[in-house]
Protein backbone atom coordinates (compact mmCIF):
# COMPACT_ATOMS: atom_id res chain seq x y z
CA UNK A 1 0.00 0.00 0.00
CA UNK A 2 1.47 3.65 -0.82
CA UNK A 3 1.87 5.89 2.01
CA UNK A 4 -0.92 7.85 2.50
CA UNK A 5 1.49 11.15 3.34
CA UNK A 6 2.71 10.80 -0.21
CA UNK A 7 -0.66 11.69 -1.34
CA UNK A 8 -1.29 15.77 -2.09
CA UNK A 9 -4.83 17.07 -1.60
CA UNK A 10 -6.42 15.95 -5.12
CA UNK A 11 -5.15 12.31 -4.60
CA UNK A 12 -6.40 12.53 -1.34
CA UNK A 13 -10.18 13.77 -1.78
CA UNK A 14 -10.16 11.44 -5.11
CA UNK A 15 -8.82 8.34 -3.28
CA UNK A 16 -11.58 8.88 -0.21
CA UNK A 17 -14.14 9.56 -2.92
CA UNK A 18 -13.98 6.17 -4.55
CA UNK A 19 -13.14 4.37 -1.55
CA UNK A 20 -9.59 3.23 -2.36
CA UNK A 21 -8.97 4.04 1.26
CA UNK A 22 -10.60 6.00 4.67
CA UNK A 23 -10.62 9.32 5.39
CA UNK A 24 -9.48 7.93 9.11
CA UNK A 25 -6.72 5.86 7.53
CA UNK A 26 -5.15 9.35 5.71
CA UNK A 27 -5.84 11.10 9.08
CA UNK A 28 -3.78 8.70 11.27
CA UNK A 29 -1.01 8.57 8.73
CA UNK A 30 -0.52 12.48 8.89
CA UNK A 31 -1.03 12.82 12.69
CA UNK A 32 1.85 9.78 13.54
CA UNK A 33 4.14 12.24 11.08
CA UNK A 34 3.34 14.94 12.88
CA UNK A 35 4.50 13.70 16.09
CA UNK A 36 7.31 12.50 14.64
CA UNK A 37 8.58 16.02 13.00
CA UNK A 38 8.63 17.64 16.38
CA UNK A 39 12.47 18.65 15.52
CA UNK A 40 11.43 20.94 12.64
CA UNK A 41 8.88 22.74 14.78
CA UNK A 42 6.71 23.41 12.38
CA UNK A 43 3.56 23.02 14.88
CA UNK A 44 2.93 25.15 17.98
CA UNK A 45 -0.36 23.01 18.72
CA UNK A 46 -1.19 19.46 17.86
CA UNK A 47 -4.89 18.99 17.27
CA UNK A 48 -5.96 15.19 16.65
CA UNK A 49 -8.70 15.37 17.68
CA UNK A 50 -9.96 17.30 15.12
CA UNK A 51 -8.34 15.81 12.02
CA UNK A 52 -9.82 12.63 13.28
CA UNK A 53 -13.19 14.04 14.38
CA UNK A 54 -13.70 15.64 10.46
CA UNK A 55 -11.97 12.40 9.01
CA UNK A 56 -14.79 9.94 10.63
CA UNK A 57 -17.50 12.44 9.36
CA UNK A 58 -16.43 12.04 5.94
CA UNK A 59 -16.19 8.78 6.22
CA UNK A 60 -19.64 8.77 7.85
CA UNK A 61 -21.34 10.78 5.21
CA UNK A 62 -19.96 8.53 2.24
CA UNK A 63 -21.22 5.18 3.63
CA UNK A 64 -24.71 7.42 4.30
CA UNK A 65 -24.24 8.01 0.10
CA UNK A 66 -24.02 11.67 0.61
CA UNK A 67 -22.46 13.54 -1.75
CA UNK A 68 -18.94 14.29 -1.01
CA UNK A 69 -17.84 17.65 0.60
CA UNK A 70 -14.92 19.54 -1.61
CA UNK A 71 -12.10 18.63 1.05
CA UNK A 72 -13.55 15.67 2.17
CA UNK A 73 -11.17 13.70 4.00
CA UNK A 74 -7.98 16.02 3.46
CA UNK A 75 -6.56 17.01 6.85
CA UNK A 76 -4.41 20.70 6.35
CA UNK A 77 -2.39 22.49 8.91
CA UNK A 78 -3.37 25.96 9.79
CA UNK A 79 -0.93 28.64 10.23
CA UNK A 80 -1.61 30.20 13.32
CA UNK A 81 -2.69 33.74 12.55
CA UNK A 82 -6.18 32.19 11.82
CA UNK A 83 -8.46 31.83 14.81
CA UNK A 84 -10.03 28.82 15.55
CA UNK A 85 -12.79 28.06 18.20
CA UNK A 86 -11.52 26.52 21.22
CA UNK A 87 -7.83 25.88 19.95
CA UNK A 88 -5.39 28.49 20.98
CA UNK A 89 -3.94 31.04 18.66
CA UNK A 90 -0.88 33.11 19.47
CA UNK A 91 0.30 34.90 16.19
CA UNK A 92 3.40 33.31 17.73
CA UNK A 93 3.86 35.66 20.12
CA UNK A 94 3.51 35.75 23.51
CA UNK A 95 1.24 39.07 24.41
CA UNK A 96 -1.45 36.47 22.93
CA UNK A 97 -0.44 33.95 25.90
CA UNK A 98 -3.90 32.08 26.88
CA UNK A 99 -5.69 33.51 24.39
CA UNK A 100 -7.94 31.09 22.79
CA UNK A 101 -10.63 32.32 20.09
CA UNK A 102 -14.40 31.84 21.08
CA UNK A 103 -14.99 32.59 17.41
CA UNK A 104 -14.13 31.23 14.09
CA UNK A 105 -12.22 33.05 10.90
CA UNK A 106 -14.02 32.95 7.94
CA UNK A 107 -11.95 31.41 6.35
CA UNK A 108 -11.04 28.24 8.65
CA UNK A 109 -14.07 27.94 8.98
CA UNK A 110 -14.83 27.76 5.10
CA UNK A 111 -12.65 24.95 4.88
CA UNK A 112 -13.99 23.14 8.01
CA UNK A 113 -17.34 23.28 6.01
CA UNK A 114 -15.92 21.91 2.91
CA UNK A 115 -14.96 18.94 4.80
CA UNK A 116 -11.00 19.76 5.89
CA UNK A 117 -9.36 18.52 9.01
CA UNK A 118 -7.33 20.40 10.93
CA UNK A 119 -3.83 18.87 12.01
CA UNK A 120 -3.00 21.74 14.07
CA UNK A 121 -1.77 25.42 14.14
CA UNK A 122 1.45 26.33 12.83
CA UNK A 123 4.21 28.15 13.75
CA UNK A 124 5.47 31.40 11.88
CA UNK A 125 6.99 34.76 12.25
CA UNK A 126 5.67 36.79 15.36
CA UNK A 127 2.67 38.73 13.69
CA UNK A 128 3.53 37.64 10.45
CA UNK A 129 6.66 39.94 10.25
CA UNK A 130 9.09 38.39 9.23
CA UNK A 131 10.81 36.72 6.20
CA UNK A 132 12.89 33.77 7.84
CA UNK A 133 10.45 32.59 11.17
CA UNK A 134 12.64 33.92 13.40
CA UNK A 135 11.37 36.35 15.05
CA UNK A 136 8.57 33.34 16.31
CA UNK A 137 8.23 33.99 20.52
CA UNK A 138 8.51 29.65 20.18
CA UNK A 139 11.38 29.09 18.03
CA UNK A 140 12.85 28.89 14.80
CA UNK A 141 10.86 26.77 12.14
CA UNK A 142 13.40 24.45 11.03
CA UNK A 143 13.64 23.63 6.97
CA UNK A 144 13.53 20.16 6.21
CA UNK A 145 16.00 20.94 3.12
CA UNK A 146 19.69 20.97 3.76
CA UNK A 147 22.29 21.80 1.36
CA UNK A 148 23.90 18.95 -0.34
CA UNK A 149 27.30 20.40 0.66
CA UNK A 150 27.80 17.30 3.38
CA UNK A 151 27.22 20.71 6.49
CA UNK A 152 24.36 20.25 8.48
CA UNK A 153 23.88 24.12 8.60
CA UNK A 154 20.07 24.27 9.73
CA UNK A 155 18.32 26.20 7.08
CA UNK A 156 15.42 29.05 7.16
CA UNK A 157 12.14 27.85 5.80
CA UNK A 158 11.00 31.32 4.79
CA UNK A 159 8.76 33.59 6.59
CA UNK A 160 6.35 34.28 7.46
CA UNK A 161 4.51 31.19 6.46
CA UNK A 162 7.04 29.21 7.26
CA UNK A 163 5.53 26.31 9.59
CA UNK A 164 3.04 26.31 6.47
CA UNK A 165 6.05 26.15 3.95
CA UNK A 166 8.08 23.39 6.17
CA UNK A 167 5.09 21.36 6.98
CA UNK A 168 3.92 20.73 3.49
CA UNK A 169 7.24 20.20 1.90
CA UNK A 170 7.91 17.53 4.48
CA UNK A 171 4.83 15.93 4.04
CA UNK A 172 3.76 16.47 7.61
CA UNK A 173 -0.03 17.27 5.90
CA UNK A 174 -0.94 17.90 2.05
CA UNK A 175 -1.71 21.35 2.01
CA UNK A 176 -1.98 24.30 4.62
CA UNK A 177 -2.95 28.00 4.99
CA UNK A 178 -0.56 30.80 4.31
CA UNK A 179 -0.91 34.68 4.33
CA UNK A 180 0.54 37.00 2.45
CA UNK A 181 0.90 40.45 3.21
CA UNK A 182 4.89 40.77 1.15
CA UNK A 183 5.68 37.69 0.23
CA UNK A 184 5.11 35.48 3.23
CA UNK A 185 2.90 32.71 1.01
CA UNK A 186 5.12 32.78 -2.12
CA UNK A 187 8.77 33.34 -0.53
CA UNK A 188 8.21 30.10 2.04
CA UNK A 189 6.99 28.30 -0.86
CA UNK A 190 10.19 29.03 -2.99
CA UNK A 191 12.26 28.47 -0.38
CA UNK A 192 11.00 24.55 0.26
CA UNK A 193 9.91 23.51 -3.39
CA UNK A 194 6.06 23.91 -2.69
CA UNK A 195 3.36 26.00 -4.40
CA UNK A 196 1.64 28.65 -2.99
CA UNK A 197 -0.89 31.61 -4.15
CA UNK A 198 -1.60 35.15 -2.72
CA UNK A 199 -5.22 35.80 -4.33
CA UNK A 200 -6.31 39.56 -5.55
CA UNK A 201 -6.55 41.31 -2.32
CA UNK A 202 -10.65 41.13 -1.34
CA UNK A 203 -10.68 37.44 -2.22
CA UNK A 204 -10.13 35.84 0.88
CA UNK A 205 -12.03 37.26 4.06
CA UNK A 206 -10.15 38.62 6.64
CA UNK A 207 -12.09 38.30 9.72
CA UNK A 208 -10.84 36.46 12.05
CA UNK A 209 -7.21 36.36 10.83
CA UNK A 210 -5.06 38.24 13.35
CA UNK A 211 -4.07 41.67 11.70
CA UNK A 212 -0.97 42.86 10.33
CA UNK A 213 -1.16 45.61 7.52
CA UNK A 214 -5.16 45.61 6.44
CA UNK A 215 -4.67 47.41 3.00
CA UNK A 216 -2.30 44.25 2.07
CA UNK A 217 -3.21 41.10 4.14
CA UNK A 218 -4.75 38.20 2.40
CA UNK A 219 -5.13 34.52 2.85
CA UNK A 220 -4.24 31.70 0.55
CA UNK A 221 -3.23 28.28 0.09
CA UNK A 222 0.22 26.52 0.15
CA UNK A 223 0.28 22.60 -1.53
CA UNK A 224 2.22 20.64 -3.80
CA UNK A 225 1.62 21.83 -6.82
CA UNK A 226 -1.02 24.09 -8.57
CA UNK A 227 -4.16 22.04 -8.37
CA UNK A 228 -3.93 21.31 -5.01
CA UNK A 229 -3.35 25.34 -4.38
CA UNK A 230 -7.25 26.01 -7.10
CA UNK A 231 -8.40 23.42 -4.80
CA UNK A 232 -7.88 25.00 -1.61
CA UNK A 233 -7.94 28.32 -3.07
CA UNK A 234 -11.94 27.94 -4.18
CA UNK A 235 -12.76 26.44 -0.76
CA UNK A 236 -11.00 29.59 1.26
CA UNK A 237 -12.74 32.27 -1.00
CA UNK A 238 -15.78 34.25 -1.31
CA UNK A 239 -18.02 37.35 0.15
CA UNK A 240 -18.03 37.77 3.43
CA UNK A 241 -20.29 41.05 4.91
CA UNK A 242 -18.20 40.99 7.80
CA UNK A 243 -15.10 42.36 5.94
CA UNK A 244 -15.40 45.91 4.46
CA UNK A 245 -13.00 45.08 2.48
CA UNK A 246 -14.41 41.16 1.08
CA UNK A 247 -15.11 41.55 -2.72
CA UNK A 248 -18.73 40.53 -3.22
CA UNK A 249 -18.06 38.29 -6.48
CA UNK A 250 -19.05 34.92 -7.20
CA UNK A 251 -16.03 31.92 -6.64
CA UNK A 252 -14.69 31.00 -9.90
CA UNK A 253 -14.47 27.17 -10.42
CA UNK A 254 -10.01 27.50 -10.30
CA UNK A 255 -9.92 23.86 -10.37
CA UNK A 256 -12.04 22.99 -13.64
CA UNK A 257 -10.73 26.24 -15.16
CA UNK A 258 -6.94 24.95 -15.24
CA UNK A 259 -4.94 24.79 -18.82
CA UNK A 260 -1.49 24.48 -19.54
CA UNK A 261 -2.02 25.59 -22.77
CA UNK A 262 -0.63 29.14 -23.10
CA UNK A 263 -0.94 30.50 -26.61
CA UNK A 264 -1.95 33.48 -27.27
CA UNK A 265 -1.25 34.55 -23.95
CA UNK A 266 1.78 37.36 -23.52
CA UNK A 267 3.72 36.95 -20.49
CA UNK A 268 6.07 40.18 -19.65
CA UNK A 269 9.75 40.09 -17.86
CA UNK A 270 9.80 43.40 -15.96
CA UNK A 271 13.15 44.49 -16.42
CA UNK A 272 13.33 46.16 -13.46
CA UNK A 273 13.93 43.09 -11.68
CA UNK A 274 16.92 41.99 -12.91
CA UNK A 275 18.41 43.50 -9.08
CA UNK A 276 22.13 44.11 -9.11
CA UNK A 277 24.21 41.64 -7.71
CA UNK A 278 21.25 38.29 -8.20
CA UNK A 279 22.95 35.05 -8.26
CA UNK A 280 23.88 33.52 -11.41
CA UNK A 281 21.73 30.68 -10.82
CA UNK A 282 18.25 32.92 -9.85
CA UNK A 283 19.13 34.37 -13.14
CA UNK A 284 19.54 30.90 -15.08
CA UNK A 285 16.13 29.64 -13.68
CA UNK A 286 14.31 32.76 -14.66
CA UNK A 287 15.52 32.69 -18.26
CA UNK A 288 14.65 28.41 -18.29
CA UNK A 289 11.02 29.91 -17.20
CA UNK A 290 10.78 32.16 -20.18
CA UNK A 291 11.65 28.99 -22.52
CA UNK A 292 9.07 27.18 -20.77
CA UNK A 293 6.48 30.01 -21.40
CA UNK A 294 7.68 30.32 -25.27
CA UNK A 295 7.19 26.46 -25.43
CA UNK A 296 3.67 26.69 -23.84
CA UNK A 297 2.78 28.73 -26.67
CA UNK A 298 3.18 32.46 -25.29
CA UNK A 299 4.51 35.29 -26.54
CA UNK A 300 7.25 36.76 -24.32
CA UNK A 301 8.21 40.48 -23.84
CA UNK A 302 10.00 43.20 -22.18
CA UNK A 303 7.93 45.43 -20.04
CA UNK A 304 8.96 48.24 -17.42
CA UNK A 305 7.96 49.04 -14.01
CA UNK A 306 9.87 51.96 -13.20
CA UNK A 307 9.04 52.17 -9.52
CA UNK A 308 9.76 48.88 -8.52
CA UNK A 309 12.82 50.22 -6.39
CA UNK A 310 10.87 52.39 -4.26
CA UNK A 311 8.39 49.42 -3.87
CA UNK A 312 10.09 48.06 -0.87
CA UNK A 313 11.05 51.79 1.34
CA UNK A 314 7.06 52.15 0.82
CA UNK A 315 5.98 49.16 1.69
CA UNK A 316 8.61 49.68 5.09
CA UNK A 317 6.13 52.84 5.86
CA UNK A 318 2.74 51.58 4.97
CA UNK A 319 2.86 48.12 6.30
CA UNK A 320 4.20 49.15 10.07
CA UNK A 321 1.97 51.97 9.82
CA UNK A 322 -0.76 50.54 9.63
CA UNK A 323 0.37 47.38 11.71
CA UNK A 324 1.30 49.91 15.07
CA UNK A 325 -2.77 50.53 14.33
CA UNK A 326 -3.71 47.25 14.56
CA UNK A 327 -1.43 46.30 17.16
CA UNK A 328 -2.75 49.04 19.61
CA UNK A 329 -5.39 46.13 20.86
CA UNK A 330 -2.88 44.60 23.21
CA UNK A 331 -3.28 46.25 25.96
CA UNK A 332 -3.64 43.76 28.92
CA UNK A 333 -7.11 44.50 29.28
CA UNK A 334 -9.30 42.24 27.21
CA UNK A 335 -7.02 39.37 26.20
CA UNK A 336 -3.71 37.27 26.15
CA UNK A 337 -1.31 38.85 28.36
CA UNK A 338 -1.07 41.47 31.18
CA UNK A 339 2.09 42.52 32.97
CA UNK A 340 0.88 44.61 36.52
CA UNK A 341 4.12 45.20 38.16
CA UNK A 342 3.31 46.17 41.77
CA UNK A 343 1.94 49.93 42.16
CA UNK A 344 1.97 50.58 38.40
CA UNK A 345 -0.90 52.63 37.25
CA UNK A 346 -2.97 51.64 34.01
CA UNK A 347 -0.69 53.34 31.41
CA UNK A 348 2.76 52.04 32.61
CA UNK A 349 0.11 48.42 32.99
CA UNK A 350 -0.30 48.96 29.04
CA UNK A 351 3.95 50.06 28.76
CA UNK A 352 5.13 46.74 30.69
CA UNK A 353 2.50 44.33 29.29
CA UNK A 354 3.76 45.38 25.71
CA UNK A 355 7.26 45.63 26.51
CA UNK A 356 6.72 42.12 28.01
CA UNK A 357 4.52 40.28 25.37
CA UNK A 358 6.27 41.88 21.61
CA UNK A 359 9.15 40.55 20.49
CA UNK A 360 12.20 42.72 18.79
CA UNK A 361 11.28 42.86 15.25
CA UNK A 362 6.84 43.31 16.26
CA UNK A 363 8.42 46.52 18.55
CA UNK A 364 10.93 47.91 16.37
CA UNK A 365 7.48 47.93 12.79
CA UNK A 366 5.44 49.53 16.05
CA UNK A 367 8.00 51.79 16.80
CA UNK A 368 8.90 53.09 12.76
CA UNK A 369 4.72 53.06 12.09
CA UNK A 370 4.33 55.46 15.11
CA UNK A 371 6.91 57.08 13.80
CA UNK A 372 6.05 57.60 10.49
CA UNK A 373 2.51 58.23 11.64
CA UNK A 374 3.27 61.05 14.36
CA UNK A 375 2.28 64.56 14.17
CA UNK A 376 5.16 66.20 11.62
CA UNK A 377 6.22 62.98 10.18
CA UNK A 378 2.21 61.77 8.65
CA UNK A 379 3.23 63.62 5.44
CA UNK A 380 6.53 63.48 4.66
CA UNK A 381 6.22 59.53 5.24
CA UNK A 382 2.92 57.93 5.25
CA UNK A 383 1.05 60.13 2.67
CA UNK A 384 4.31 59.64 0.14
CA UNK A 385 4.52 55.95 1.02
CA UNK A 386 0.75 55.87 0.09
CA UNK A 387 1.14 58.49 -3.23
CA UNK A 388 4.16 55.78 -4.72
CA UNK A 389 1.93 52.89 -4.02
CA UNK A 390 -0.55 54.29 -6.78
CA UNK A 391 2.33 54.97 -8.61
CA UNK A 392 3.43 51.14 -8.28
CA UNK A 393 -0.17 50.27 -8.84
CA UNK A 394 0.00 52.30 -12.46
CA UNK A 395 3.07 50.43 -13.86
CA UNK A 396 0.94 47.46 -13.01
CA UNK A 397 -1.82 48.61 -14.63
CA UNK A 398 0.10 50.07 -17.50
CA UNK A 399 2.49 46.72 -18.27
CA UNK A 400 -1.17 44.56 -17.82
CA UNK A 401 -2.04 47.02 -21.29
CA UNK A 402 0.76 45.11 -22.87
CA UNK A 403 1.27 41.40 -21.75
CA UNK A 404 -1.35 39.50 -19.46
CA UNK A 405 1.22 38.10 -16.88
CA UNK A 406 4.53 38.70 -15.32
CA UNK A 407 7.03 35.82 -14.47
CA UNK A 408 9.97 37.13 -12.48
CA UNK A 409 11.59 34.93 -9.83
CA UNK A 410 10.40 34.43 -6.51
CA UNK A 411 13.05 35.65 -4.44
CA UNK A 412 16.61 36.40 -4.62
CA UNK A 413 18.21 33.65 -3.54
CA UNK A 414 17.56 30.31 -2.46
CA UNK A 415 16.91 29.83 1.52
CA UNK A 416 19.72 30.84 3.59
CA UNK A 417 21.25 30.10 6.85
CA UNK A 418 19.17 30.28 10.13
CA UNK A 419 20.97 33.61 12.11
CA UNK A 420 22.80 34.25 8.62
CA UNK A 421 20.59 38.28 7.91
CA UNK A 422 19.37 38.22 11.37
CA UNK A 423 21.93 41.22 12.67
CA UNK A 424 20.98 43.41 9.42
CA UNK A 425 16.63 43.98 9.52
CA UNK A 426 17.43 46.13 6.06
CA UNK A 427 19.38 42.85 4.26
CA UNK A 428 16.36 40.67 5.70
CA UNK A 429 13.81 42.96 4.21
CA UNK A 430 15.62 42.85 0.80
CA UNK A 431 14.21 39.48 0.56
CA UNK A 432 10.86 40.50 -0.20
CA UNK A 433 12.10 42.93 -3.17
CA UNK A 434 10.02 40.54 -5.89
CA UNK A 435 7.17 39.85 -3.80
CA UNK A 436 6.65 43.42 -1.96
CA UNK A 437 5.09 45.37 -5.43
CA UNK A 438 2.17 42.41 -6.24
CA UNK A 439 1.25 42.93 -2.72
CA UNK A 440 1.11 46.90 -2.12
CA UNK A 441 -1.29 46.60 -5.73
CA UNK A 442 -3.05 44.19 -4.60
CA UNK A 443 -2.71 41.66 -7.47
CA UNK A 444 -2.98 37.71 -7.69
CA UNK A 445 0.31 35.63 -7.45
CA UNK A 446 1.67 32.85 -7.23
CA UNK A 447 5.27 31.17 -6.75
CA UNK A 448 5.98 27.95 -8.32
CA UNK A 449 9.01 25.77 -7.53
CA UNK A 450 11.19 25.61 -11.04
CA UNK A 451 14.31 23.74 -9.89
CA UNK A 452 17.39 23.29 -7.54
CA UNK A 453 20.48 25.19 -7.28
CA UNK A 454 23.61 24.03 -7.42
CA UNK A 455 23.55 23.25 -3.44
CA UNK A 456 20.46 21.44 -3.92
CA UNK A 457 18.18 23.40 -2.61
CA UNK A 458 14.64 25.04 -4.65
CA UNK A 459 14.19 27.95 -6.29
CA UNK A 460 10.58 29.24 -7.21
CA UNK A 461 9.61 31.20 -10.18
CA UNK A 462 6.75 33.75 -9.71
CA UNK A 463 3.75 34.61 -11.70
CA UNK A 464 1.86 38.02 -11.19
CA UNK A 465 -1.96 38.73 -12.90
CA UNK A 466 -4.07 41.30 -13.45
CA UNK A 467 -6.45 42.09 -10.43
CA UNK A 468 -9.27 39.06 -10.42
CA UNK A 469 -7.13 36.64 -12.64
CA UNK A 470 -6.76 33.94 -10.28
CA UNK A 471 -7.03 31.41 -13.25
CA UNK A 472 -4.10 32.75 -15.44
CA UNK A 473 -2.02 32.77 -12.52
CA UNK A 474 -2.50 29.14 -12.02
CA UNK A 475 -2.71 28.46 -15.44
CA UNK A 476 0.92 29.68 -16.12
CA UNK A 477 1.86 28.70 -12.88
CA UNK A 478 0.77 24.81 -14.03
CA UNK A 479 2.46 25.25 -17.49
CA UNK A 480 5.89 25.80 -15.42
CA UNK A 481 4.87 22.75 -13.30
CA UNK A 482 4.32 20.44 -15.97
CA UNK A 483 7.56 21.57 -17.56
CA UNK A 484 9.82 22.30 -14.46
CA UNK A 485 8.96 18.45 -13.74
CA UNK A 486 9.78 19.00 -10.07
CA UNK A 487 9.90 16.30 -8.01
CA UNK A 488 12.69 16.95 -5.43
CA UNK A 489 11.88 16.39 -2.11
CA UNK A 490 14.13 16.66 1.47
CA UNK A 491 15.07 13.49 2.93
CA UNK A 492 13.97 12.85 6.63
CA UNK A 493 16.27 13.43 8.93
CA UNK A 494 13.94 14.70 11.23
CA UNK B 1 16.26 63.38 10.04
CA UNK B 2 18.27 61.33 12.32
CA UNK B 3 16.43 59.17 15.20
CA UNK B 4 18.25 59.68 18.83
CA UNK B 5 18.04 58.33 21.85
CA UNK B 6 15.13 60.68 23.15
CA UNK B 7 13.14 60.40 19.78
CA UNK B 8 13.38 56.70 20.53
CA UNK B 9 12.11 57.18 23.85
CA UNK B 10 9.31 59.66 22.93
CA UNK B 11 8.25 57.37 20.10
CA UNK B 12 8.29 54.10 23.05
CA UNK B 13 6.03 56.12 24.93
CA UNK B 14 3.27 57.09 22.02
CA UNK B 15 3.19 53.58 21.10
CA UNK B 16 2.94 52.60 25.38
CA UNK B 17 6.29 50.36 25.38
CA UNK B 18 8.09 50.52 27.86
CA UNK B 19 11.82 50.32 27.16
CA UNK B 20 15.32 50.77 29.28
CA UNK B 21 17.88 53.01 28.86
CA UNK B 22 20.17 49.90 27.22
CA UNK B 23 16.96 49.39 24.66
CA UNK B 24 17.06 53.22 23.41
CA UNK B 25 20.73 53.17 22.89
CA UNK B 26 20.76 49.84 21.01
CA UNK B 27 17.40 51.06 18.75
CA UNK B 28 18.23 54.56 18.01
CA UNK B 29 21.09 53.99 15.76
CA UNK B 30 19.16 51.16 14.44
CA UNK B 31 15.89 52.50 13.32
CA UNK B 32 17.68 55.51 12.24
CA UNK B 33 19.72 53.28 9.52
CA UNK B 34 15.98 52.01 8.70
CA UNK B 35 14.40 55.38 8.53
CA UNK B 36 17.71 56.48 6.44
CA UNK B 37 17.03 53.98 3.97
CA UNK B 38 13.26 54.96 3.34
CA UNK B 39 14.39 58.63 3.03
CA UNK B 40 15.11 57.43 -0.70
CA UNK B 41 11.10 57.37 -1.20
CA UNK B 42 11.57 61.36 -1.12
CA UNK B 43 13.23 61.34 -4.61
CA UNK B 44 9.58 60.31 -6.66
CA UNK B 45 8.41 63.30 -7.89
CA UNK B 46 4.37 62.67 -6.62
CA UNK B 47 3.03 66.25 -6.81
CA UNK B 48 0.37 65.39 -9.34
CA UNK B 49 -0.17 61.77 -7.49
CA UNK B 50 -3.25 60.92 -5.37
CA UNK B 51 -2.64 58.77 -2.43
CA UNK B 52 -3.93 55.22 -2.65
CA UNK B 53 -6.91 54.70 -0.70
CA UNK B 54 -7.95 51.23 -1.49
CA UNK B 55 -6.02 49.09 -3.56
CA UNK B 56 -8.73 47.09 -5.28
CA UNK B 57 -12.07 49.64 -6.61
CA UNK B 58 -14.82 48.51 -4.41
CA UNK B 59 -17.69 50.40 -3.20
CA UNK B 60 -18.27 50.37 0.43
CA UNK B 61 -21.56 48.68 1.25
CA UNK B 62 -24.29 49.79 3.53
CA UNK B 63 -26.49 47.11 5.87
CA UNK B 64 -29.70 47.51 7.33
CA UNK B 65 -29.57 48.98 10.54
CA UNK B 66 -30.68 45.72 12.56
CA UNK B 67 -28.30 43.80 15.51
CA UNK B 68 -26.95 40.93 14.11
CA UNK B 69 -24.78 40.32 16.48
CA UNK B 70 -24.92 40.52 20.84
CA UNK B 71 -26.10 38.89 24.04
CA UNK B 72 -22.45 37.11 24.55
CA UNK B 73 -20.78 38.71 27.41
CA UNK B 74 -19.38 35.87 28.58
CA UNK B 75 -17.58 34.74 25.53
CA UNK B 76 -16.19 38.89 25.15
CA UNK B 77 -15.04 38.44 28.73
CA UNK B 78 -13.99 34.95 28.93
CA UNK B 79 -10.40 35.80 27.49
CA UNK B 80 -9.46 38.63 29.64
CA UNK B 81 -6.82 38.50 31.84
CA UNK B 82 -9.09 39.99 34.84
CA UNK B 83 -12.59 40.48 34.82
CA UNK B 84 -15.45 40.64 37.74
CA UNK B 85 -18.79 40.98 37.84
CA UNK B 86 -19.73 41.13 34.09
CA UNK B 87 -16.87 43.91 32.96
CA UNK B 88 -13.13 43.89 32.08
CA UNK B 89 -10.83 45.37 35.55
CA UNK B 90 -8.04 47.45 35.17
CA UNK B 91 -5.76 49.39 38.06
CA UNK B 92 -7.71 51.79 39.65
CA UNK B 93 -7.55 55.19 37.28
CA UNK B 94 -8.91 57.70 39.85
CA UNK B 95 -7.19 58.31 42.97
Amino acid sequence: MTDLTDLGVAAIRDGVRAGGFSARDVAEAFIARVSAAKPLNAFLVETPDHALAAADATDAARAAGDTPKPLAGVPIGMKDLFCTKGVPATAASLILDGFTPTYESTVSGKLFAAGAGMLGKLNMDQFAMGSSNETSAFGNVISPWKRNDGGNAALTPGGSSGGSAAAVSARLCPGATGTDTGGSIRQPAAFTGIAGIKPTYGRCSRWGVVAFASSLDQAGPMARDVRDCAIMLEAMTGFDPKDATSLDLPVPAWEAGLSADLRGKTIGIPREYRVEGMPPEIDALWQQGIAWMKDAGAEVIEVSLPHTRYALPAYYIIAPAEASSNLARYDGVRYGLRDLPEGANLQEMYAATRAAGFGDEVKRRIMIGTYVLSAGFYDAYFTQASKVRTLIARDFERAFEQCDYLLTPTAPSAAFALGEKQADPIAMYLNDVFTVPASLAGLPAMSVPGGLDAQGLPLGLQIIGRPLDEQGVLNAGLAIEQRAGFVARPEAWW
Amino acid sequence: MSVDIATVKKIASLARIAITEEDAARLAPELDNIMGWIEQLGEVDTADVAPMTAVIPNHLRLREDVVTDGNVRDLVLANAPQAEHGFFTVPKVIE
